[in-house]
């Protein structure tokens, strides 16, 4: 049935080749995989990392525990039990922003570039669920799929070198959130409270390869809410 | 707990330790220790356990007064080390009292040498690691290369310890012009055999664009059947990457989580901290083994460290 492709990088990993695309379906297998790995506690006793990307799924394993030989029976035996889930059960992510002003100085040029009203950049953009594929680049950072063509706008020429943290943006048909303050070329419509990245955490990361998240619009004064109450450490996230 | 102040930062000095593993699916890089071998040492002079962090001092050392007793050993590139000005040795443990001071002269052989406290460098433990990744400003000490006036803390648990000398058989070895055994990489057969001979026969050498991120080659293009990009993927320490203009990087400690250039070869995990210890300008040669070889070595430098570990 599957045609995964295993193949040894270096004497410490194994990438495993789902395909040659990025697709939703691709996806799903990959994270059904990482989850079969995951639940098998012996091959887990060898595993040191599990880094799910686009269209592979790289293994890290202690060759101490392991050899290559014996990862690769127990990868394929793992892979035997592996369920591809159902979207339904994917987590629902609720991401409140606030859109526009001080929070997206370029929704305007998203908005004119679309020859939309920012008003519609917002409808659009809260509109959708979007599939996180993987995280990378910076820490916490997701790669989403799913936006809507309509909204898509080119990179600026000339990135800002400080993009702060929360800030939500579009890069041609990305749309994106910037979980540290880091130099970037998004355009930028909008900006979340909520903490994408927090190392002293427990889990120092919200979102995981596999999750769906929906951006919720919020005024100013609600926003200001928000961020107190996660100041505080009160503030509960919606997730579904 | 004891405290020492940066009087001099040196070039390039941050806390690491083996670096942050478990958390690459969220992005975040594993950084730690450049060479993972010196470090091991260093920490067992010390009586520390070995993921213990310490000072990683690039090139330039730093000069350090110390407020307390401590025991400390400075491993990895040979330099000479002064304490209150007064010849000391590498790789044993290192008596220091109160008001000591210590420097450091011109690096003699390799790049990195490291400095180990007894009892460890009190820094915040962030995602089980007390690494500094420093693209990330994250980690370590405040996030950032140590710098003068910073004051560091360390939890001086002098045992009555007594000095320990390095075995000879774990020094590390320098080399300028170094064979490096690798394994095929993930996507070797997206090159030319042109390419794949061009990389395994000609010489490369160390751009002075590399860093703890990735040593950049220069050297005869490697050849790719069609381009360079895949769609991108995780990156294991040591693989090679070849983007479009056929000059090799090697993914080091600070590597991105993902990426997405082509893999021709994976450096062994033996030979990493070998190369962590070369400078710009030092010449790379490539050379294939079978994986059974290299987890054969990688197996044998582990069991090295058993035999020292029971030897106190």
């Amino acid at each position: 049935m599957n045609q995964f492709k295993h193949i040894p990088a270096g004497e410490t990993a194994f990438l495993i080749k789902f395909g040659n695309e990025i697709s939703e379906e691709i996806h799903q297998q990959i994270i059904a995989y990482l989850n079969a790995i995951k639940a098998n506690k012996e091959l887990m006793k060898g595993v040191t990392d599990l880094v799910p990307s686009y269209a592979d799924l790289l293994v890290y394993y202690n060759p101490l525990i392991f050899s290559y030989k014996e990862v690769l029976i127990k990868l394929k035996a793992a892979e035997k039990s592996m369920e591809v889930q159902l979207d339904d059960k994917a987590r629902l992510i609720e991401i409140p922003v606030c859109y526009g002003g001080i929070y997206g100085e370029d929704l305007d040029i998203v908005a004119a570039h679309n020859k939309l009203s920012p008003g519609q950049v917002v409808e659009i953009h809260t509109s959708s669920n979007y599939l996180v594929y993987m995280l990378g680049f910076t820490p916490g950072f997701s790669y989403l799929g799913g936006m809507d063509k309509r909204i898509a706008t080119p990179r600026k020429e000339k990135p800002r070198t400080i993009i702060p943290t929360g800030s939500v943006g579009i890069a041609g048909s990305q749309t994106g959130i910037y979980p540290i303050e880091s130099p970037g070329g998004w355009q930028l419509i909008g900006k979340t409270p909520v903490k994408l990245f927090d190392p002293d955490n427990t889990s120092p990361v919200l979102l995981r390869a596999g999750d769906r998240i929906r951006f919720v619009s919020v005024n100013e004064n609600e926003f200001k809410k928000i961020q107190e109450l996660i100041d505080k450490g009160t503030f509960q996230i919606k997730i579904s | 707990m004891g405290k020492a102040t940066i009087i001099q930062a040196g070039a390039l000095t941050t806390v690491q330790d083996l670096g942050r593993w478990g958390f690459q699916h969220l992005g975040m890089p594993v950084a730690g220790a450049m060479d993972t071998h010196s470090i091991k040492l260093a920490n067992w002079l010390v009586n520390n356990p070995t993921k213990e962090a310490c000072l990683e001092c690039t090139f330039v050392g730093p000069e350090i007064k110390f407020e307390a007793s401590c025991d400390i050993a400075v491993t990895g590139a040979i330099i000479p080390v002064f304490i209150n000005n007064k010849p000391a040795t590498q790789n044993t443990t290192l008596k220091i009292e109160k008001s000591d001071v210590l420097s450091f002269g011109q690096i003699q052989q390799g790049l990195r040498f490291y400095i180990a406290f007894s009892g460890g460098i009190d820094v915040p433990i962030m995602m089980n690691s007390k690494s500094t990744y420093l693209r990330g400003k994250l980690g370590g000490f405040k996030g950032r290369k140590l710098e003068a006036d910073d004051e560091i803390n360390f939890n001086n648990h002098v045992k009555e310890a007594g000095i320990k000398k390095a075995p000879e058989e774990l020094l590390p070895t320098f080399s300028r012009n170094l064979t490096v055994r690798i394994l095929p990489g993930t996507e070797v057969s997206r090159f030319s055999a042109n390419g794949i001979k061009t990389f395994l026969t000609e010489e490369y050498t160390i751009s002075p664009m590399s860093d703890r991120m990735g040593y950049r080659l220069s050297g005869k293009p490697i050849e790719h059947l069609n381009n360079a990009d895949i769609i991108s993927s995780g990156i294991p320490p040591g693989s090679i990457q070849i983007p479009g203009d056929g000059q090799p990087i090697i993914m080091m400690a600070d590597r991105q989580t993902i990426g997405g250039y082509t893999k021709i070869a994976n450096v062994i995990q033996a030979d990493i901290p070998k190369l962590a210890q070369m400078k710009p300008g030092d010449k790379l040669r490539f050379k294939e083994i079978k994986l059974e070889q290299a987890q054969e070595l990688y197996r044998k430098e582990m069991i090295r460290w058993d035999i020292i570990k029971n030897k106190t």
